[in-house]
């Protein structure tokens, strides 16, 4: 209890130095958020799209069924192909309708008819989409084929790039977030210098002296890590109608609130440990 | 007990402090330290404490080899003895009540368990009504009391004095005197550091004296004024 209050005292002695290190810590957290949103929003856009049939295959207007049943008998013979989807042009159409309902116009203009019947094609691996493409590409039945692959590369690479930059940015903040707090904590223990001193000569151990300094390392990295975690949450949360909309068809919203609190724990102990280990490092050149 | 066996010490800017020192202060003496500045006294209780550890020799303090002690020992090597240091070393950000209780917080004893001890202590040097004031709030003689209230906190078995009366005048400080004869009285071993013959001539106690580091002289001194009664 008293270290607590030993803490509270240091805190409110410099509110200055106490603001600076609660700032530094809550940019990193702040890019810890954002990263974290960014790493999982292209998982689960990756996840979409790998998931989604990776070769779509129009049929011609004037296509007979018998044909299209002919064909989906022969890829579904095909070792290569995990799966194999018909979709008719009532179900085109129905489709249709569910992604356009709010717009009464567009499915005035729109009929079955107009729609092409289609098949979904998944291969059990990426490089045999390829020849899946150049097959139903070359057969008279197809109008047009759509081919996902390089989507999905481009996304990852993408995504990839943005990761590396990001842990590159949340690593040199962490560094920063160190640094500053030791120097701010450092400050405060040679304020302290002799109140330490005297206490050492009436037989405080190390950790007795080193305990306030050490929750007060770890206090900035909470309120620091709280902070940066509620303003990304806010703007993600305030961006959502708008990022809903752009991002049409990816289910990544609703986020759900147990990722933003697993979000929140999770930063509350990475901010506990650089906290405390910041503190760590200032106090050890005086405590020798 | 306190056993200084051929204890030197040598600074590292090559000034000799003490020079092969043999002392023996048995459980519940009162033993007065006299010599001039420079002598060695404030060394030989900064050795004690393992402030410092010697260049040759071994000091004993009740059975623990202090040069010895690991360094986590030290703690409780510490709080086995009171110290009134010379600067008097208060918190000057606390009250007295808060610096008074500092030993025993360091202790880890529960604050309320040991309000009781605290008040007690207060009302033994005489500065109770003081206990919400701090330390900037205090005239020198109450300074005192309050660091002889500090080192009496944990009923420590001795008690280190480094020139407790240095800076008060005469009247102040045979209070002072008094108070550490009063706590010699109750059990405590008492080592007091003074330059004032007075206090030497008037009271029977042993007197080590000390020069340029070497031990000259240890006598018991006999009665001779009324102060002796103390």
């Amino acid at each position: 209890m008293k270290t607590f209050k030993t803490m509270w005292h240091n805190i409110r002695r410099s509110p200055y130095q106490a603001l600076a290190a609660i700032m530094v810590m809550m940019l990193t957290f702040l890019a810890v958020s954002f990263l974290t949103f960014l790493i999982f929003g292209s998982a689960k856009a990756i996840n979409y799209f790998e998931s989604k049939p990776q070769v779509t295959a129009f049929f011609r207007n004037d296509t007979k069924q018998s044909d299209i049943n002919e064909l989906e008998a022969k890829l579904r013979d095909t070792e290569s192909i995990a799966s194999v989807k018909f979709v008719s042009k009532e179900e085109a159409l129905k489709i249709y309708q569910e992604q356009n309902k709010n717009d009464p116009l567009l499915l005035d203009l729109v009929t079955a008819d107009i729609l092409p019947a289609s098949l979904e094609i998944s291969t059990v691996k990426i490089a045999d989409l390829e020849n899946v493409y150049k097959t139903l590409k070359s057969s008279s039945l197809i109008q047009e084929v759509i081919f996902q692959k390089d989507v999905v590369s481009t996304l990852t690479s993408w995504t990839s790039a943005l990761r590396k930059v990001g842990l590159a940015l949340v690593v040199v903040l962490s560094l920063v977030s160190v640094f500053i707090m030791a120097t701010v904590i450092g400050v405060k223990v040679s304020q302290k210098k002799e109140d330490i001193e005297i206490m050492r000569l009436i037989g405080a151990t190390n950790w007795y002296i080193r305990w306030p300094f050490i929750l007060e390392g770890i206090f900035y990295g909470f309120i620091g890590a709280f902070i940066g975690w509620a303003i990304a949450t806010g703007a993600l949360l305030y961006s959502v109608p708008f990022l809903s909309s752009f991002l049409k068809g990816i289910p990544i919203f609703p986020v759900p609130l147990l990722f933003f609190a697993e979000l929140l724990l999770t930063e509350f102990i990475l901010a506990g440990i650089l906290g405390a280990f910041s503190s760590f490092l200032a106090v050890l050149r005086y405590l020798k | 007990m306190i056993k200084l066996d051929k204890v030197s010490k040598k600074f590292g800017t090559g000034t000799l402090a003490l020079s092969s020192i043999d002392l023996t202060i048995e459980n519940g003496e009162f033993v007065f330290l006299v010599g001039p500045s420079g002598s060695g006294k404030t060394t030989i209780f900064r050795l004690i404490t393992r402030e410092l550890l010697p260049t040759e020799g071994t000091i004993i303090v009740n059975d623990w080899d202090v040069a010895k002690l690991p360094k986590h020992k030290i703690p409780h090597l510490r709080k086995r003895i009171g110290v009134v240091f010379q600067d008097l070393k208060l918190l000057l950000d606390r009250t007295i009540f808060e610096n008074i209780a500092l030993p025993m917080e360091i202790a880890g004893i529960n604050i309320i368990e040991a309000k009781n001890r605290i008040e007690e202590v207060l009302e033994q040097v005489g500065i109770a009504e003081h206990k919400e004031k701090f330390p900037i709030q205090l005239s020198g003689g109450e300074l005192q009391r309050v660091a002889i209230a500090r080192a009496l906190a944990l009923s420590p078995d001795i008690i280190l004095a480094d020139e407790p009366t240095g800076n008060l005048d005469m009247d102040t400080s045979w209070e002072i005197v008094k108070l550490l004869s009063l706590i010699n009285q109750k059990g405590t071993t008492v080592i007091m550091a003074t330059h004032n013959a007075e206090f030497i001539n008037s009271l029977a106690k042993r007197v080590v004296s000390l020069d340029k580091g070497h031990l000259i002289g240890d006598v018991k001194k006999k009665k001779k004024t009324k102060e002796n009664k103390l």
